[in-house]
């Protein structure tokens, strides 16, 4: 029997690669021997990626695409379909999730330099995939039809209109209606459902390979492929199979206990997961007290609010999430790590994540003449993060990196 | 390969990409269309027309334009000398701090001396406001001179539409493109007087 499985197996393996794909990205992939738990989110992130589709294709199936059905079939996912509820808040949670560990894992980058050459193209391919995340996310608290969805979109496509001569056409043209109706919604679940996780999907693949061409990188910053072996593997490198999945799955075992925590007992995360006022159906004549956007976007609708001409808002918030992009050419650093570069950098990213969560919170309350204050002032340090890291990464004292790991 | 060659092979492949990409635009042309207002949608978006002969001076009555609310009020002579009485109570007489479509054309704010059109939704939460053309105290104003109250947080308006100082409204409410034919109102497209 095992002979006839190993004829069947060559019989595949000659036409297939599968040993040759295994060893080269599994079990010969060499990863860096010490790194520590910020390396651990992207895996999560794959993980989170997975749910979203598994529980995603399972919601289409119930979910009506109408501006007559859309709200309703929320509810009847909710009420009537058996364990339905599990279903939408393993969603709704995993959306959270999703920007919880990618905001991580995009930090992990910042901290450890993993954007520095030869990383670059590995960033980049990870800030698209942060841009589309937040398209999709967007895209898809509009499909329960309700009052914040209504209104967060209203906010949101009317910042098209703030774009000089083809605004308002483009307003238009993206509803598909004189108000976000049903044509909105239908033409929005297809963009959420089919074409955005095709890109989605295409960019973690090559997110992947890159980052398998150049390797991963670790904490100390060091060039690990300095030291080889024989072989051309690098000394103070370990195989990714089975060494880095076994680790990983205890990071993983962490984060689905709290993911299900969650999903279970605060699925609606005291209002900033599901706002209160989607609860009720989309009314385009009453907007609700008071509108906020889910807390993963709250940073950057905090700047919109704080300046006062829309295009101006709309700008700064481009400029906010595109300024990602230009990290590793705005870096001048000999070094790699926060652990050797210089007091100014320790700095400047320690006031970087102040305003980001300062920003944050300042998204989900009301404004009022200090908070405006507060977050211009955030904004302002937000940016100086970035725009002055050409300086004060070049004229720094830096400590020596080790040669090893 | 001989040079000659080379170049001509440089030409070609030049030509071919540049016909195949003229293409584009082509290709690209129902894709985009398809996300413009289809022609059910503009039907159902369509300019509402309506006969405003019939109705009586001092009379308003609200038709329904891209599921929002429009009110039209024909004014007495009496309500428009008011207009003059409320001005010190008015946060922005002059419809400065909006985008108004029809600036100096009419007291009315529309473009008819006589009728008044305006978006019936609360510059505030969006609620509807309700129609008091009386002069006489209120419960909200003692002082009232016709217009516009909002029951869900008190904002008021005066008869053409213009916000009280100190209530929670922020602007005025919004005059609809529209077009005075005869006695015929057209809502939603104005002939380009805008």
């Amino acid at each position: 029997m095992s002979e006839m499985a190993s004829k069947v197996f060559n019989w595949v393996n000659t036409r297939l690669p599968i040993v040759n794909t295994f060893e080269r990205h599994l079990s010969k992939h060499p990863v860096p021997k010490k790194v520590n738990f910020w390396y651990l989110f992207g895996a999560l992130a794959s993980v989170v990626l997975i749910i979203q589709i598994v529980t995603g294709i399972w919601l289409i199936m119930p979910y009506s695409n109408t501006e007559e059905g859309a709200f309703a079939s929320i509810e009847y996912i909710m009420r009537d379909v058996d364990y339905g509820w599990v279903i939408r808040y393993m969603h709704t949670t995993g959306a959270s999730m999703f920007f919880a560990v990618v905001y991580m894992h995009m930090f992990r980058g910042l901290l450890y330099g993993s954007y520095q050459k030869p990383r670059e193209l590995v960033w980049i391919f990870g800030c698209t995939i942060y841009l589309v995340m937040m398209a999709e996310g967007f895209l898809g608290y509009v499909l329960p039809y309700g009052q914040m969805s209504y209104w967060g979109a209203q906010v949101i496509i009317s910042l098209f209109g703030a774009i000089p001569y083809i605004g308002e056409s483009l307003e238009l043209w993206v509803r598909g209606d004189y108000y976000i109706s049903g044509i909105t919604v239908s033409r929005f679940f297809a963009l959420h459902v089919v074409a955005l996780p095709l890109v989605l999907i295409a960019l973690v693949f090559l997110h992947l390979v890159a980052l398998h061409e150049v390797g991963a990188g670790n904490p100390e910053g060091v060039d690990i492929e300095k030291h080889v072996d024989d072989d051309g593997v690098p000394l103070d490198s370990i195989p990714f199979f089975p060494y880095k999945v076994l680790n990983a799955l205890v990071g993983i075992g962490v984060f689905m206990t709290v993911f299900a925590i969650i999903m279970f007992f605060f699925p609606e995360g005291g209002g900033y997961f599901i706002e209160m006022a989607n609860f009720q159906e989309a009314n385009p004549l009453v907007t609700p007290e008071h509108i906020a956007p889910v807390w993963y976007y709250a940073p950057y609708y905090t700047m919109l609010r704080a300046i006062p001409d829309p295009l101006g808002g709309l700008i700064i918030m481009g400029a906010a999430v595109a300024i990602f992009f230009v990290v590793p050419w705005l870096d001048q650093s000999k070094v790699a790590s926060i652990r050797y570069k210089g007091i100014y950098s320790k700095i400047a990213i320690a006031l970087f994540g102040i305003s980001f969560l300062t920003l944050g919170y300042l998204g989900t309350v009301s404004v009022t003449e200090t908070r405006k204050l507060i977050s211009i002032i955030c904004t302002v340090m937000y940016f100086a993060f970035f725009l002055l890291m050409p300086i004060y990464t070049k004229f720094e004292k830096t400590l020596e990196v080790p040669e090893r790991l | 390969m001989q040079e000659k060659n080379k170049t001509r092979r440089k030409v070609l492949i030049g030509l071919t990409s540049a016909v195949g990409l003229s293409g584009v635009p082509f290709a690209a042309t129902p894709f985009i269309a398809a996300w413009n207002p289809s022609a059910k949608a503009k039907a159902v978006g369509a300019p509402v027309t309506i006969d405003v002969s019939k109705m009586m001076y001092g009379q308003q009555i609200q038709v329904a334009w891209r599921k929002q609310p429009v009110f039209i009020i024909r004014h007495t002579e009496d309500s428009l000398k008011n207009l003059q009485t409320v001005l010190p109570k008015l946060s922005d007489p002059n419809s400065d701090n909006i985008e108004e479509p029809y600036k100096n054309i009419s007291p009315t704010r529309s473009t008819s001396n006589e009728y008044s059109v305006l978006t019936g939704v609360c510059t505030h939460l969006g609620c509807s406001p309700k129609y008091y053309p009386e002069v006489e105290p209120k419960s909200w104003d003692s002082n009232w001179v016709g217009g516009f109250f909002c029951p869900c947080h008190g904002s008021m308006f005066d008869i053409v539409g213009r916000v009280y100082k100190g209530v929670p409204a922020p602007t005025n409410l919004v005059v609809p493109p529209h077009k005075f034919e005869g006695s015929i109102l057209t809502i939603g497209e104005d002939g380009g007087t805008a």
